[in-house]
């Protein structure tokens, strides 16, 4: 962080943006290797295909280099960032999905209750029962099944560290609704992964 | 406190955002029920094993190829 006028904290990015601005095109390559990886990963995870997702890197990056202008800095740039990259991420699921309506403002279900509960405990090291890749697949095929509206509130708030604030702006919705499709996020993931992870693991049926 | 209002306040256990008076009646329910004790500790495993795998892993020669592209896109911009 550098300090400003001794009391507020300027975040490096804003310099980056500013030269940026500025045509500087070495400070926008900066500013590409500092996020293309968390990028990837969000549109990985809502388009559910690698070559879109590559194609999302492109795009979203070239489209803030472009709309540059536009951003105004009261918002962090990388939030700026990942809403481009989630925006334009929907727009290839639609294209993929012909005819079908893309939203995360989809009806999803958020009542409380009615949820059946796994009551069994977990082992107490989850990750030693599996090796490496076969972990990553279970744990992919298991966000895959959530709703489109869930899974992407949970990348972004959970794995990636956006605030409820940002997410809920990120993604044009309330903060309620945020917190809501979270809560709903989490326990369904949880739900899932008990078959995998259970004391009685490997042969609790997860397999 | 029934289990599903401890279920619909699991996150501000989780996030750390409960009220001292909410953390109070959400803890005298944990010591009562060990379900939602069960719960509780398997939710905040779930989010640390997601967090702490790259499901999506961008390859580095993938990752140069495209930062490549993009930057030479930028440039005629």
């Amino acid at each position: 962080m550098i300090q400003q006028s001794g009391t507020e904290e300027v975040h490096p990015d804003v310099l980056l943006v500013e030269r940026a601005k500025q045509g500087d095109v070495a400070a926008f390559e900066k500013l590409v290797k500092q996020y293309d990886r968390q990028v990837f990963r969000i549109a990985n995870h809502i388009t559910q295909n690698r070559e879109d997702a590559e194609d999302v890197v492109q795009d979203a990056f070239l489209k803030a280099f472009q709309k540059l202008d536009q951003f105004q800095g009261n918002s962090k740039f990388y939030t700026w960032l990942v809403r481009i990259a989630v925006n334009e991420s929907l727009m290839r699921l639609r294209k993929r999905r012909t005819g079908k309506m893309v939203s995360i403002d989809e009806d999803v279900q958020t009542e409380d209750g009615a949820m059946p509960r796994d009551l069994a405990d977990w082992s107490p090291d989850p990750e030693a029962l599996y090796g490496q890749s076969e972990m990553a697949e279970i744990l992919k095929k298991t966000i895959q099944g959530l709703p489109e509206g869930f899974r992407v509130v949970f990348v972004l708030r959970d794995v990636e560290g956006l605030s409820t604030e940002e997410t809920a702006d990120t993604l044009g919705l309330s903060v309620p609704a945020v917190k809501s499709r979270l809560l709903r996020a989490r326990l369904q993931l949880r739900e899932r992964l008990a078959k995998y992870f259970r004391k009685d693991g490997k042969n609790g049926g997860g397999k | 406190m029934t289990c599903t209002e401890f279920l619909a306040q699991l996150d501000e256990l989780i996030d750390d955002e409960a009220t001292a008076s909410l953390r109070a009646d959400l803890e005298q329910h944990l010591r009562e029920c060990e379900h939602c004790e069960i719960t509780l500790n398997t939710t905040r495993t779930t989010i640390q094993i997601y967090r702490s795998h790259e499901i999506y892993e961008l390859p580095e020669g993938v990752r140069i190829r495209l930062e490549q592209a993009i930057m030479a896109k930028c440039r005629k911009c």
